[in-house]
């Protein structure tokens, strides 16, 4: 990697070269001419850019990874962009000064591939090696680690010489092992390597320890046997937690979509198969919000989740209030009819959707704070998947405390469990039935929310749904909604521990037969209700 | 309860209704007739309907320029609603009810096997616009999606020349199409040195919603030490889960690419892509491809859709080539009779979308380039690599034993689909 050393020679001149008018002019021309010239010829141009060393370089080398360095067709002149409706607000790619806003129809973006995503990264990494801000040194450090380049060594030692931040200190020790173990030094500095891989833990290191394993020294395969299986063995318990982890995920999804199932099939023993279209409706509901957002209030963005909640609940809901109006509550006590019809329904729903918006999939975005990933220890925790957990969890509490602590929820209970008497004690059953059925509805419309984070926002969503919601809400017992909480939980955690052996398609089917063995069983569920409630 | 009554019964009618959106024709006898045969309901929906807006298109703009032997082409679009036995009985229903000259439909291969017998029984041309796995070549049906030659082959070349894969991730839909195509590449990569531990193959059920647990697999499987990727036949709905947990598990294209024969610009329309960027399709045409008929397509579908956004695909380019080779055979011949039209269309050329011709094949198969794209932040593809020329699709994969003897050539002496070479007999795998 020649350029590697033509970069470190021209560091060394970098105080000089930055007052010089001359410099900037030569890496003007460089980066222009990235508006030329094909693919192929990219790797030559993006190394003559580095090889100037000038740091000004590394804001146009970021923008050429991110996709956002674009030129203008009629003068081939280089700009950072960025986006904003249909137009572009350009800046200079070397001083950064905010230019003008012009339509994004004149541009072309300069093209790039992996590979080529793969050089920019090494050579930012020694660019910004120095850089003042302790969170790019680190982030360069990574980036050092990960590609490994013996020939950025030297780089690297000066760097640690100067270092004082022990973060950033720690980070370049890592990325200098790792090297280390690539170049032909002595033996004892290669076992000092490992034994820094070895405390340092994480399994991004492994890959690098199995080829010395296999290596022909025997201190250096042994030391590296021992620091992969230490690895190994932390990572074998997280693992645990991790599988344990997707259940809780898979099972909160689970959760979510019967939750609203659980009101409207669990306590007024209505078979909905129009439930998962409620669950779309919402996540329809969700899309239509979030466009309105984007081209109105672009800066509410993140909050457009918040915004969409009270609209699904509301749409789903009143949906629901209206299918039970006008056709459930002529059908109670005839589950055969109420299914046949609540399937019609689900249909020209679906289809009605399919009409206004278009057969294809919706893009609903993630808001910042639902995209990427925590690390914990040995767990991944994808944000997307977490905040799910944590809002199933306050929509089951929620829903729980309507049912149990409200004058509503009580008189809900009372109608379902006794409909004479409570109609003769002054409760206007045909309302409460209503109003129970556009809950649970309303839920489902939330869970739409949720779930337009993670799936498909499609014409289809509510059919990938509801055989699932319906196994939850039988497995847990119908008409409890601990039972439901309990179903969704285990069935997920069962299916997740299942899949890495069985695989996806036989864990599925295993869950199915053991929910029909279990309900051979106990017909009425996980939790099943007692008492004179049950023959009503 | 009368009331009650009645009001199901105008449910139940209406549930009806759009079951059987059917546009029935009744034409006037100076019309040809050609037959839209695409799902508009169910889960396939989602990429058929664009398909038969894309025959309306097309039927409208051959009309403008004075109809097929002078007289006007009409459309028959019946709705086969995603339901694979469905699919027979609307081919019937076109070939003997609407007496179509030629249909142009189906996208899964189980829905093309379903309407096969039917096209044989009564002898009707079908034009299959899809992607699919290969091994088959039938008299009255005409491939023009890609076969594996034509789409996985390349894609794995690509990776294996240009980003040096070393361990491969075969992850597919659990149906007949992934399960060729990853049969056909197991074998393939195996010719290649790549042994038994660095392939792991993975099949999800249809519409798989949950993908944690396969993809931090996949990323556990990367961290061999050697360049791992992803070969990903995943079709359908699965694709935007699939993708977003990518995104969310952190695993950039630089580090595990993965290369999709399913997915599309009419797929990432659903997705933010800002995650998914440098990922790879490889197809036989993008939007993005630079060339005046393109450009050209692309208004005209703009136009008629009456939305300036509206995206164009691969499958949309195959019907294109389809529809005008058909034009084309049809007034070679001079007539719509199915046997001359089967005759007079090997050997067509017409003008494709990426700026050369592609060609009728006698194995109904046609001429293709190859296109191997990265996903863009926008939705679209960056073609980063292209066949030299162009690829003629092979009906019969050369890697898997058994077909590897077969070839198919309609034209007479021969007129087979699957003949074998070695014992120089038609018949065999597939007849």
């Amino acid at each position: 990697m020649s350029y590697i050393y033509r970069l470190l020679a021209a560091l060394l001149l970098v105080p000089l070269l930055l007052t010089s008018a001359g410099a900037q002019t030569e890496l003007r021309d460089l980066v222009n001419a990235l508006s030329g010239g094909k693919l192929s010829a990219r790797a030559a141009q993006i190394e003559a850019i580095a090889a100037t060393g000038n740091v000004h370089a590394v804001p146009v080398l970021r923008a050429l990874q991110d996709g956002t360095l674009y030129f203008r067709k009629s003068d081939k002149q280089i700009f950072l962009t960025k986006k904003s409706g249909k137009d572009f607000v350009l800046s200079d790619p070397l001083t950064l000064e905010t230019i003008a806003t012009e339509p994004r129809k004149a541009f072309t973006k300069v093209r790039v591939n992996n590979a080529l995503r793969r050089q920019i990264a090494s050579i930012i990494g020694t660019m910004t090696l120095h850089s003042d801000d302790p969170q790019a040194r680190i982030a360069a450090a990574n980036s050092i680690r990960k590609t490994g380049e013996a020939a950025n060594l030297p780089t690297l030692n000066d760097a640690i010489k100067a270092e004082k931040d022990g973060a950033v200190l720690a980070a370049m020790e890592l990325a200098r092992a790792a090297i280390i173990l690539k170049t032909d030094a002595t033996v004892d500095e290669k076992v000092d390597a490992i034994e820094r891989i070895r405390t340092a833990g994480g399994t991004s290191a492994i890959p690098l320890l199995r080829t010395l394993a296999k290596g022909s020294d025997a201190t250096l395969s042994k030391a590296a046997d021992a620091a992969i299986a230490e690895i190994e063995q932390a990572k074998a318990l997280w693992n645990i937690g991790q599988t344990v982890w997707y259940g809780v995920s898979l099972g909160s999804v689970l959760l979510l979509a019967a939750i609203g199932l659980a009101v409207t099939f669990g306590v007024m023993g209505v078979i909905n198969m129009a439930h998962g279209e409620m669950v779309m409706l919402g996540a329809y509901t969700t899309f239509v919000v979030q466009e309105l957002i984007r081209n109105n209030y672009p800066g509410l963005f993140d909050y457009s989740l918040a915004l969409a909640l009270p609209m699904a609940f509301l749409v789903s809901g009143a949906c629901g209030f209206a299918m039970e109006r006008g056709i459930i509550r002529f059908l109670y006590g005839r589950p055969l009819e109420t299914l046949l019809a609540t399937w019609g329904v689900s249909l020209i729903l679906q289809q009605t959707i399919r009409t206004i918006f278009g057969s294809t999939n919706k893009e609903v975005g993630n808001p910042s704070w639902m995209s990427g990933a925590y690390e914990f220890g040995g767990l991944t925790l994808t944000a997307n998947r977490m905040w799910i957990v944590v809002f199933a969890m306050v929509v089951f509490s929620a829903l729980f405390i309507v049912l149990k602590r409200t004058g509503f929820g009580l008189q809900m209970r009372a109608v379902t469990q006794n409909r004479k008497m409570a109609s003769s004690m002054g409760i206007r059953t045909p309302w409460v039935d209503a109003l129970t059925f556009a809950l649970g509805s309303g839920i489902a419309g939330i869970a739409g929310v949720a779930l337009s984070q993670i799936a498909n926002v499609s014409p289809n969503l509510g059919q990938s749904y509801i055989i699932d919601s319906f196994m939850v809400v039988v497995f847990g017992g119908v008409g409890n909604l601990w039972g439901t909480l309990v179903g969704a939980l285990s069935l997920g955690i069962a299916n997740k521990f299942l899949e890495p052996y069985a695989g996806a398609v036989l864990a599925k089917i295993l869950i199915l037969v053991f929910i029909i063995l279990f309900i051979q069983k106990r017909p009425r569920g996980l939790f099943a209700l007692k008492g004179r409630a049950v023959e009503a | 309860m009368t009331t009650a009554k009645d009001k199901i019964r105008s449910i139940g009618l209406a549930a009806l209704a759009t079951g059987m959106m059917t546009t029935a024709a009744f034409a006037a006898d100076d019309t040809i007739k050609v037959g839209v045969l695409h799902s508009l309901s169910g889960t396939m929906a989602i990429s058929e309907t664009t398909l038969k807006d894309a025959m309306l298109m097309l039927i409208e703009e051959q009309n403008k320029k004075g109809g097929l032997l002078g007289k006007q082409l009409e459309a028959v679009v019946v709705d086969p609603a995603s339901d694979w036995p469905l699919f027979a009985e609307k081919a019937r229903e076109l070939l003997d009810v609407h007496d179509v000259a030629a249909v142009f439909g189906n996208w899964t291969s189980v829905s093309r096997k379903s309407v096969l017998p039917v096209f044989e029984e009564l002898n009707g041309i079908l034009f299959y616009p899809v992607q699919y796995e290969g091994e088959e070549s039938q008299r009255n049906v005409f491939y023009t999606g890609a076969a594996p030659n034509q789409q996985a082959i390349p894609a794995v070349d690509y990776l294996l020349e240009n980003e040096g894969v070393e361990r491969w991730v075969l992850a597919g839909t659990d149906y007949v199409y992934p399960r060729t195509t990853n049969k056909i590449l197991e074998a393939y990569l195996k010719s290649k040195g790549v042994t038994d531990a660095d392939i792991m193959i993975n099949y999800t059920p249809f519409g798989h919603a949950d993908w944690q647990t396969i993809v931090s697999d996949i990323k556990t499987f990367g961290t061999e030490g050697k360049k791992t990727a992803v070969v990903s036949t995943i079709n359908g709905d699965a694709n935007v889960p699939f993708y977003k947990e990518l995104g969310n598990q952190g695993i950039a294209a630089t580090d595990i690419p993965v290369v999709a024969f399913s997915v599309g610009e009419e797929e990432l329309a659903g997705l933010d892509t800002a995650p998914l960027v440098g990922h790879l399709a490889a197809w036989n045409y993008f939007q993005s491809v630079e060339s005046d008929e393109n450009a050209q397509f692309i208004e005209t579908w703009r136009a008629f859709t009456g939305d300036d956004e509206r995206v164009t695909n691969d499958p949309m380019e195959a019907h294109y080539i389809g529809f005008n080779m058909w034009v084309d055979a049809v007034e070679k011949a001079g007539t719509t009779d199915v046997d001359s039209v089967i005759d007079s269309i090997i050997g067509v050329s017409v003008p494709n979308l990426s700026g050369g011709y592609s060609t009728m094949m006698p194995n109904h198969h046609i001429t293709k380039p190859v296109l191997i794209g990265e996903i863009q932040d926008d939705g679209q593809f960056e073609i980063v690599d292209q066949s030299d020329g162009l690829v003629a699709g092979d009906a019969w994969s050369d890697y898997l034993p058994d077909s590897a003897k077969l070839i198919s050539d309609w034209r007479s002496p021969l007129s087979c689909g699957n003949f074998n070479v070695a014992t120089a007999t038609c018949g065999g795998k597939g007849s």
